[in-house]
């Protein structure tokens, strides 16, 4: 049997597949379709403070290999969470990890804060970089100073596992890793979705009420590889990657890059077992080339 | 109500007049229980399309396990679905999203109304209602004739009323116009799909006759069971709700644009 445990800071997890915030609901919306207990991770749809009703519907457009959204963190807010919704993802025997996000520094840290007191959330995943609300979110994400400084305010009122989700909405995404690393970061994920845009030209009108989104989907992959692959060079923290990762294969080409774990986003929405699926596909790999064990080939590319 | 995943063979492909087609797939095993007005998520076999397609059950076969799709061709999507030969293997997540309320409620007088492809929920709806000996009366609208699908079907389990806006078939102008709705105390429930002007036109019809209502709502989706809330609709209630799994039918008191 290959070994497929890794771990993100102190965080043990069983395999390296998580699935991506806002794409996999609170989990529960696919146990008909998969063992949702066989994941590393599951990270649950991004909080906030106060509830949130999101974008005006349309929020989504498919596009060549890929999608935009603009949901607008959507969410009931954190006491919801902490009342309603935590007492049943707990049963879930995986890491639940809540995705945090906020509008001001002050908000951040308050749901971070009253997160860090659910004994079954072993870790947050701070959203710096959501493109798809007005006031912060991706503001945060965008500038060194800014990253570093919600973090390092988030750092002291969490004590578990932290890990920053970064924008690939940035002309240096390795500077912005560094800034957040050097506040108190355990771990990095990249990359958030790329700021896009669809237009119904018969209409002459955007397809998103928002005009802009966010776009996902195997037409994101090249870049966020490439992103992976320059954050794992600059950072000591564990990098985490998704962007685009439909296939066993895709998420293998992560982990060579450099990743210690992967999400799987969009592609919950066209196969609702896949991830099952790229669990078992890593340990074929594995397997078939020799290796024993997943950290093997954790940033284990050849360049010569 | 659990839900499947599953691969189902195409057994038969066939237009439906100019700009439909009607899809016969194969449920490996015996089908499971599913409600009218409930839909799947159809994964495309086509690279060019990344997700799936969200269409209605049209009518069922509990004998033979089969479950039929009729699909307007509006995009690359349904072009592909279109072009499925039979033998061809789908992938198909069902059943999905709420459902007509028939099961919970009682109704005598069902009026059926759809518009366009809107038809298409109503034939399973109306082989519900007659397998419990209720005669349905369904009542479409299209811009011709030609546009009003599957008429011979629909006869099957109730009777039939129709408009058209060049008056090519039954009464000429839109369905809230039609000669049947000059007595409200014809029926007892509306249940009706079809374009969001329509569905406006019967809600208010309804509010003013004071007769019970449901409509089911047809938006852009990607996931089809409540995880990625794309396919939001604002009600009275409860804010944006998902229409896949909220939905995708509504009593019209809990729909904002009705309130």
């Amino acid at each position: 049997m290959v070994q497929l445990n890794t771990k993100i800071g102190s965080l043990e997890l069983k395999n390296p597949v998580m699935t991506a915030s806002g794409t996999f609901g609170y989990g529960t919306e696919y146990s008909d379709f998969m063992d949702i207990s066989r994941l590393g991770a599951i990270i649950v749809k991004g909080t906030t403070l106060a509830p949130r009703q999101g974008n005006p519907y349309p929020r989504m457009a498919e596009t060549p290999s890929g999608m935009l959204n603009a949901v607008g963190l959507q969410n009931k807010g954190v006491d919801y969470f902490v009342d309603h919704i935590y007492p049943e993802v707990r049963k879930i025997k995986t890491n639940i990890i809540v995705n945090v996000s906020g509008s001001c520094i002050d908000d951040y840290v308050q749901t971070a804060g009253i997160i860090n007191t659910l004994d079954d959330i072993p870790a947050i995943e701070l959203n710096i970089s959501c493109p798809n609300v007005k006031q912060g979110g991706m503001a945060f994400g965008v500038k060194p100073e800014s990253a570093a400084q919600v973090v390092s305010a988030v750092r002291k009122a969490y004590d578990k596992t932290l890990i920053v989700k970064l924008s690939p909405n940035v002309t240096d995404i390795t500077e912005i890793a560094r800034a957040v690393e050097g506040a108190g970061a355990d771990s990095v994920s990249l990359i958030n979705t790329m700021l896009g845009m669809a237009i119904d030209a018969e209409r002459r009108k955007p397809i998103l009420s928002t005009i802009t989104g966010g776009m996902s989907g195997p037409a994101v992959k090249p870049v966020a590889l490439r992103m992976v692959w320059q954050t794992a060079k600059a950072v000591k923290i564990p990098v985490i990657g998704l962007g685009g990762i439909c296939s066993a294969t895709d998420a293998i080409e992560f982990l060579l890059a450099g990743a210690s774990a992967i999400q799987i986003g969009t592609a919950n929405f066209i196969d609702p077992s896949i991830s099952e699926k790229v669990i078992d596909g890593i340990a074929d790999y594995l397997q078939r080339h020799g290796f024993n064990s997943v950290q093997d080939i954790i940033g284990a590319l050849e360049t010569n | 109500m659990k839900k499947y995943q599953t691969d189902m063979v195409v057994l038969d492909n066939r237009m439906v007049g100019s700009s439909a087609t009607l899809l016969t797939l194969q449920f490996p095993g015996t089908l499971p229980d599913m409600i009218a007005g409930q839909f799947a998520e159809l994964q495309v076999p086509s690279a060019k399309v990344l997700l799936r397609r969200p269409i209605s059950i049209h009518a069922i076969d509990r004998e033979k396990n089969l479950v039929e799709f009729l699909i307007q061709i509006v995009g690359q999507g349904t072009e592909s679905l279109a072009a499925a030969k039979p033998g061809d293997k789908i992938n198909v997540l069902l059943p999905l999203g709420n459902g007509f309320g028939y099961r919970t409620t009682h109704v005598a007088k069902p009026l059926l109304i759809g518009g366009g492809v809107g038809v298409a929920p109503l034939l399973f709806l109306g082989q519900e209602f007659a397998e419990h000996g209720i005669r349905p009366t369904f009542l479409f609208g299209g811009r011709n004739e030609s546009l009003i699908l599957r008429k011979e079907e629909f006869q099957k389990y109730g009777d039939l009323f129709m408009t058209t806006e060049d008056g090519s078939a039954g009464e000429k102008g839109f369905v809230t116009n039609h000669s049947l709705l000059l007595d409200s105390e014809n029926f007892d429930r509306i249940y009706a799909c079809g374009p969001t002007p329509m569905l406006k036109a019967v809600a208010k019809w309804a509010k003013e006759h004071e007769t019970v209502c449901e409509v089911s709502l047809e938006h852009r989706m990607a996931c089809g069971i409540g995880a990625c809330l794309c396919c939001v609709e604002d009600t009275a209630d409860q804010g944006n709700v998902c229409v896949c799994k909220e939905g995708p039918v509504f009593e019209i008191e809990r729909l904002k644009w009705f309130n």
